[in-house]
């Protein structure tokens, strides 16, 4: 009876009953987790720490945050001003969403597999595949070079992401549409173009909408980084005379709030909308 | 003495409606008790109050001698040790090996640390091994749950119970999600564990049938209320009736 | 669809269109974007793409030390988005309505997630740079203060998908929290939590260069350097080994996911 049962047990290489079922994707995640945990600890000894005094700066950080988040107050322009840079910004998060969302539906409807060819559905993942991997700052700047720094440069540049992003989620979303409704209009003779009007977009237009509304959400805090890193302007400028050049802490923490202000009120709007229209995410 | 004993047991979710209302009974050792009733009849509850996942408005439960009404943390661990628990749905992890989820049954017994590092006995693995042999799944022992039938999954869910060395099984609905076949292989199951390792198991059941073919006594529930308590040859038809009312009744041998 | 019905759709169709037309011009006033000049603006930056931003052998030459930086962003990234999926883990927990300890906690958890997910990393980098100076640290500081609010949020939903039925059954045979939450609600969403894990260190590791662009780091360094010394090849080099390393990094955590879920 006990030797029946022996066949049955996967030993350790220290002879211990295994507990694991040793398939490939337990493997995988186990590989996965230790790389991770190697990886990190790795990092630290990689870090350069030039210029790093542990006490002092966590002193020093506790003290600023504490005039940031407490202190807030502005000194280098008025409140008016500072609604208005915050406006700007919006500005350039609203145009590159809504360029974006545009030229991206076109390239969508060419990447999904069920309106399109497979190779050009391939050509298109691949470009954008390839613009995603550039980060937005330096689609920014190269842009900056021919166009001049500002707020042409910074949509035209973060146009190249919200393009990435809403093609891959737009496209997966036309893919879902049943195959029953493209056939159905097929049948009836209806041209590419009818088959989109009727059957593609009226089944998908709040998903079209609440993936737009998430990139926006986005599309600010890029805004922000671009003004602060690209010279585009807007609040995020502001951030960086404030903290790099001024060193006006109190201020600092004022646009801080502003922007955290913004950013949660545009969180709230679009986990509305998700909630409302998309199923889970991913 | 009796396993256990529920004195005036009463609960209420909300302040109107009493799901169960002063419940009496006891439970000797190595039987096979069948609760049966109406869905909605409180059958589910009852049994989550014994291993307290529910906990009731006022009466008294003894199990094995102790009052149990008043036990907090350190103490319900113990308790919950000694009481086994199996369900409808199985309530596996579903990407874990069987033999892990049978093992989950020791964590009862187990310090966090150990518990958090699987920190399991050769003789714990072993007796896993032995258990899901006479469950007649050694075989899978590696595959993932998710992997196994509903009638596979049930019986690693008797083994995660049985593991835990209790001394009583609650089952809740434990065939409601199963084929006659695959039902069929848990009832006899359920009443071998009865009679040969001398655990006493109460299961609920909807299914009257089964009750009457497997169970050493029956008690049914009717909205919170005992309205039968006996051996299943005083169940008569007459009876039934007053259990589920006439019309539901003949409702549900059809 | 009744007549009336139909038109009042279709009038609001119009409607919706009409006004993001008119909030796309208001952006445009206010940001002095001009339509026509930046649709021009393309062909001549591509011209000036292609014809500039060209790989020389000189500028081949200082691979080796871009290499170095690129390194540096790399683990930077990674141990931002390991050590904030740690933290957030634990926030994760606490967070979601299905394993919290209490209210207070779970709300405590979703405050400090909203707080570091709605500030912008650009600002975290800015405000950890004054009192941190320009090294790694500061970088990495950002990059896991972020993370660690988008972290948080994928979790919580992560953990409140898994399934609670095995959370019963280690109740009912006397686990204690702890080993509840790691062998009955962890292994469920372990899959989930590495995807997540894997996207966050793909994201970053774009984060980093923007961030290393501010403080000073990395291979952001690196390319403001040249961009401001208008070495324009070397810049070339310095995004084709980034876009190289995002998209080796992409299709890896593909494979993974693939293979775990």
């Amino acid at each position: 009876m006990q030797y029946d049962l022996a066949t049955h047990m996967k030993r350790t290489r220290t002879g211990k009953i295994s507990l694991k079922s040793g398939e490939k994707s337990e493997k995988v995640i186990q590989l996965t987790v230790l790389s991770f945990v190697v990886l990190t600890i790795a990092a630290f000894f990689f870090f350069d720490f030039t210029g790093f005094q542990f006490k002092k700066a966590i002193v020093e950080t506790a003290h600023n945050l504490k005039v940031m988040f407490f202190m807030p107050k502005l000194s280098h322009f008025g409140f008016g001003e500072a609604i208005f840079q915050v406006t700007i910004t919006l500005g350039l998060a609203v145009l590159s969403t809504i360029l974006g969302a545009l030229i991206a539906f076109f390239l969508a409807l060419l990447a999904a597999t069920n309106l399109s060819k497979e190779w050009i559905s391939r050509t298109v993942r691949v470009i954008v595949a390839f613009i995603r991997a550039v980060p937005t700052v330096l689609w920014v700047l190269i842009f900056a070079i021919s166009a001049g720094l500002g707020s042409e440069a910074a949509v035209v540049g973060m146009l190249f992401h919200s393009i990435a992003y809403l093609v891959k989620a737009y496209s997966e979303a036309f893919e879902e549409v049943s195959p029953g409704i493209i056939e159905s209009l097929r049948a009836t003779g209806s041209s590419w173009w009818h088959i989109v009007k009727h059957g593609i977009v009226p089944s998908t237009s709040t998903y079209i909408m609440s993936w737009t509304f998430l990139r926006f959400e986005i599309n600010f805090g890029v805004a922000v980084a671009m003004g602060a890193a690209a010279g585009a302007g807007g609040i995020g400028f502001e951030l960086f005379m404030a903290s790099g050049f001024y060193f006006d802490l109190r201020e600092v923490g004022f646009i801080t709030y502003a922007i955290l202000l913004v950013a949660i009120l545009l969180e709230m709007l679009s986990t509305r909308l998700k909630n409302r229209y998309l199923p889970s995410e991913k | 003495m009796s396993l256990l004993e529920i004195k005036h047991l009463n609960k209420s979710y909300d302040s109107k409606t009493n799901v169960l209302k002063d419940i009496n009974f006891e439970i000797e050792s190595g039987d096979l008790v069948s609760v049966i009733g109406p869905s909605g009849a409180g059958k589910s509850t009852l049994l989550r109050c014994i291993n307290r996942m529910v906990n009731f408005d006022d009466g008294k439960i003894i199990f094995d001698g102790k009052d149990t009404t008043h036990y907090k943390k350190r103490e319900l661990r113990k308790l919950r040790t000694d009481i086994g628990m199996v369900f409808q749905h199985y309530n596996l992890v579903p990407r874990l090996t069987v033999i892990e989820n049978v093992l989950h049954g020791r964590l009862g017994y187990k310090s966090t640390i150990q518990g958090l590092l699987s920190m399991f006995t050769e003789v714990e693995k072993e007796n896993a091994f032995s258990l899901l042999d006479t469950l007649g799944i050694v075989e899978h022992a590696y595959k993932r749950c998710d992997q196994l039938s509903g009638g596979q999954q049930q019986r690693v869910g008797i083994a995660r119970a049985l593991i835990q060395n209790p001394k009583l099984i609650l089952c809740d609905e434990p065939i409601a999600s199963l084929d006659p076949n695959a039902s069929k292989v848990i009832m006899t199951y359920l009443k071998q564990i009865t009679r040969d390792m001398n655990i006493t198991c109460i299961v609920n059941l909807h299914q009257v049938d089964v009750a009457r073919e497997y169970s050493d006594r029956i008690i049914a529930l009717n909205k919170g209320a005992v309205v039968f308590d006996g051996s299943h040859l005083q169940l008569t038809e007459e009876r039934m009736n007053h259990v589920y009312g006439m019309e539901t009744r003949e409702l549900i041998t059809v | 669809m009744s007549e009336k019905k139909f038109r009042q759709k279709k009038w609001q169709t119009t409607l919706f269109f009409t006004v993001i037309i008119v909030v796309t011009f208001i952006s445009s006033s206010i940001t002095k974007f001009n339509f026509i000049h930046s649709m021009t603006t393309f062909p001549s930056a591509f011209t000036w793409i292609f014809s500039n931003l060209m790989i020389t052998e000189e500028s081949f030459k200082k691979l080796p030390t871009i290499l170095t930086k690129l390194n540096e962003t790399i683990f930077m990234a990674i141990a931002a988005s390991t050590t904030a999926a740690a933290l957030s883990l634990f926030l994760g927990v606490m967070g979601s309505k299905t394993t919290k300890v209490n209210n207070v906690f779970s709300v405590i958890a979703r405050v400090i997630a909203s707080f570091s997910r709605n500030i912008p990393i650009v600002a975290w980098a800015l405000i950890l740079l004054i009192s941190f100076g320009q090294n790694s640290l500061t970088g990495f500081l950002a990059l896991f203060i972020g993370s660690v609010g988008f972290l948080t949020r994928a979790f919580i939903e992560s953990i409140d998908e898994a399934d609670q039925s095995s959370v019963e059954a280690l109740t009912a045979t006397g686990a204690t929290y702890f080993q509840i939450i790691s062998k009955a609600v962890i292994p469920q969403s372990l899959p989930q939590i590495i995807s997540w894990t894997l996207f966050m260190i793909e994201t970053n590791i774009r984060s980093a260069t923007l961030v290393g662009i501010l403080t000073g780091t990395g291979i952001g360094y690196s390319f403001d350097l040249y961009y401001k010394s208008m070495d324009y090849n070397t810049v070339a080099l310095i995004t084709f080994t980034i876009v190289i390393t995002v998209i080796l990094i992409e299709l890896m955590s593909n494979y993974i996911r693939k293979v775990i879920i």
